[in-house]
């Protein structure tokens, strides 16, 4: 009987303090954004940074009572889902977004997965924004895509510049993982290296993207002896492998890529062998950085116990959506008014110093505002920690 | 060609030890060990834990993957694969079994480890270098041999001792090795353990090479499984021929065929289903079984 009796008394709390909590957060009402990208396997990095800047600014956001929008402030609710690096895992998890009335999704991470999405997110009035380069997503008449981030035909130039005029690069080598982005990345690359005319001494060269052991797969790369390798669309599980085959194979000179590379990886997999490494980083630098992008770092720490450089990127998106819609309520079931509000678009940026604001670009690549704007900050891994190579902008 | 000759030796031994394992639990138990790659994958954090983390030797950080791995195995044999094998005459049961643990395995490592690639130190620094016409970093060389002495001492293991001769009795003829006073039970478990155990040495030994990371299972069982194919299924030389023709051709493969993209995999691909097609058996296995 008393067991009983403690039982029922029991349940009675648990049940209290279930609907206590509920209460507690049933005072805003939510406003769920959803995020599908890949946050397993060798790409992980790439799709957790995203999904872990939108969780630490959501936290914060609800630790400080909300997020105004019109007259109602919402407590904000990531709604997540790994993709796996799979388009039919990504068309999944667009159709759970648009089952759960999320009008706004962030990712998917890689070109097909975007691509895939399409139809789901037009059909069903949801805006994205991948991390994805394919220029048919942003162009007329896709309507729905707004790219996070700096494509790699904005980045590449860029670096491939600065390195013909601070390091002297002629020659160039291309190696890519056998798979759409790597690839579409590599041709970009080429066209860009092309035209600023450096000599592409090697561009056929492929690897699965299983591969492990980089010795045999670089090898008659390295015997092109470039002046520069670039590892095209190379994920953060595969870049400390090949620098690591690479300079074993006694290749001196200068390595880089256009996609966002985690340091810590990099320490672990290759050590003191990628000192020197060239990639594009996130979208700030201790110079620009606010003093809130410092408390968003120190958050993001405390949250999860590490911080990814690439957040410093993957942060904006859901601040580009808040503002905007604070900009126009009536987008938040209407993404018509959430495009047409694009155009116009501007607020100050809460990330970096200075007058610097968020605004929609994309105009010179895509003939429409499909682009958030965020500084391009390339990166050069020098014993376990990125420093900022350059800063440039783009449209 | 001394270059692909070395890539080809290094490539076919590390491969030929993957497939040793997976083998010996095929001849055992007729068990397709679809886990296989998981269980490399689990050898290769425990290596990374030990060594890379917590700074300890990685002889012994070796050996911790081995035992943990052995463990691991031997309660898969004895809690899973056993009951059903006795309980179920159909081969997909153990197949889908496997699958399962498979995913189960992806999901505790993603638990356990996270999602992130992995690496350690390296274990021996310096290249060698021979005027630019064969290079090897010392570490590879160091995992070359020593893969080669593990698969020199599975192979006496197997020859010359009580254990190594129940198992091969239990792999001919799991009837009459049990009419001869072989423990099947006990047999089956220790063969599970041996292969489960492999399987942990190599993930501990390439860790220091490739790194590890959650993705890496499946694939490893998919190359596994070629090697075995081609070497015939359940024949431990067989898997050791294997390992070394797919480490070869890969090689090879890659040093030749480069200028056309990556058409070395399709190559091996096309030559393993005609190879086949034509020997069902693989080189060194049985028409009948």
């Amino acid at each position: 009987m008393q067991r009983r009796l403690l039982m029922k008394a029991a349940l009675t709390a648990a049940t209290m303090t279930a609907l206590g909590a509920t209460a507690a957060f049933a005072e805003n009402p939510t406003l769920k954004i959803g995020f599908v990208g890949v946050t397993s396997g060798p790409a992980a990095a790439w799709g957790i940074s995203n999904q872990r800047s939108m969780e630490a600014r959501a936290a914060w956001i609800n630790e400080t009572g909300g997020y105004t929008i019109g007259d109602t402030t919402y407590d904000i609710e990531i709604v997540s889902f790994d993709d796996q690096k799979d388009p039919k895992r990504a068309i999944a998890g667009m159709e759970k977004m648009a089952q759960e009335g999320i009008h706004y999704v962030v990712g998917p991470n890689v070109d097909d997965g975007a691509a895939a999405v399409r139809p789901v997110a037009e059909s069903n009035g949801i805006m994205y924004f991948p991390y994805a380069f394919p220029k048919s997503l942003y162009q007329a008449p896709a309507s729905n895509a707004v790219l996070g981030m700096v494509a790699n035909y904005q980045s590449g130039p860029a670096i491939y510049k600065y390195m013909m005029e601070n390091k002297g690069v002629k020659t160039v080598a291309f190696i890519a993982a056998n798979e759409s982005d790597p690839l579409s990345q590599r041709d970009g690359g080429v066209a860009a290296a092309t035209a600023l005319g450096m000599e592409v001494v090697s561009n056929n060269v492929t690897y699965q993207v299983d591969t492990t052991d980089f010795t045999p797969v670089l090898t008659p790369v390295i015997r092109a002896q470039p002046d520069l390798l670039v590892l095209s669309g190379v994920s953060p599980a595969n870049a400390p492998q090949l620098i690591r085959s690479a300079r074993e194979l006694g290749f001196q000179g200068l390595i880089s890529t256009e996609t966002a590379q985690d340091a810590g990886v990099l320490a672990e997999g290759a050590g003191d062998l990628a000192n020197g490494f060239i990639s594009v980083g996130g979208a700030s630098t201790p110079e620009l950085a606010s003093p809130m992008m410092n408390e968003f770092v120190q958050r993001y720490t405390d949250m999860f116990g590490e911080y990814n450089d690439e957040s410093n990127t993957k942060v904006y998106a859901l601040e580009y959506i808040l503002e905007t819609l604070k900009a126009d309520p009536s987008a938040i079931t209407d993404v018509v008014a959430f495009q047409t509000t694009m155009d116009t678009f501007e607020a100050p940026n809460p990330y970096m110093n200075g007058d610097a604001k968020l605004r929609y670009v994309g105009m010179t690549s895509f003939g429409q505002r499909r682009q958030v704007a965020v500084p391009l900050v390339v990166n050069v891994y020098q014993n376990g920690a990125f420093e900022t190579l350059f800063v440039a902008e783009v449209d | 060609m001394e270059q692909i000759l070395a890539n080809g030796v290094y490539l076919g031994s590390q491969y030929a030890m993957i497939a040793l394992g997976l083998t010996l639990i095929f001849a055992l138990m007729n068990v397709l060990n679809f886990a296989h790659g998981q269980m490399y994958v689990i050898g290769g954090f425990v290596t990374y834990t030990f060594y890379g983390q917590w700074g300890v030797p990685f002889v012994l950080a070796l050996v911790m993957s081995c035992v943990t791995l052995a463990i691991l195995g031997a309660l898969i044999e004895k809690f899973l694969f056993s009951p059903v094998i006795k309980g179920s005459a159909r081969e997909e049961s153990t197949m889908l079994l496997a699958a399962g643990i498979a995913f189960f395995l992806d999901a505790v490592i993603l638990l356990v480890f996270g999602e992130k690639q992995r690496g350690v130190p390296k274990i021996v620094d310096g290249v060698f270098n021979y005027d630019f016409r064969l290079i090897m970093p010392y570490d590879r060389i160091l995992i070359c041999v020593l893969a080669i002495l593990s698969i020199v001492a599975f192979i006496g293991l197997m020859q010359y001792t009580k254990t190594g001769r129940a198992l091969r009795a239990l792999a001919q003829d799991r009837t009459a090795a049990q009419l001869m006073g072989v423990n099947v039970d006990r047999y089956s478990m220790i063969g599970f353990a041996l292969g489960a155990m492999l399987a942990g040495l190599v993930g501990g030994l390439l860790v220091t090479i490739t790194g590890v990371n959650l993705g890496m299972g499946g694939p490893t069982s998919i190359k596994a499984f070629m090697m075995v194919m081609i070497g015939g299924a359940g024949v431990i030389s067989g898997a050791i021929w294997g390992g070394i023709i797919l480490g070869f051709m890969e090689a090879i493969g890659l040093a030749v065929l480069y200028q056309y993209g990556d058409i070395t995999y399709l190559l091996i691909f096309v030559s393993l289903m005609i190879f086949l097609a034509i020997r069902p058996q693989g080189l060194m296995g049985k028409p009948w079984g």
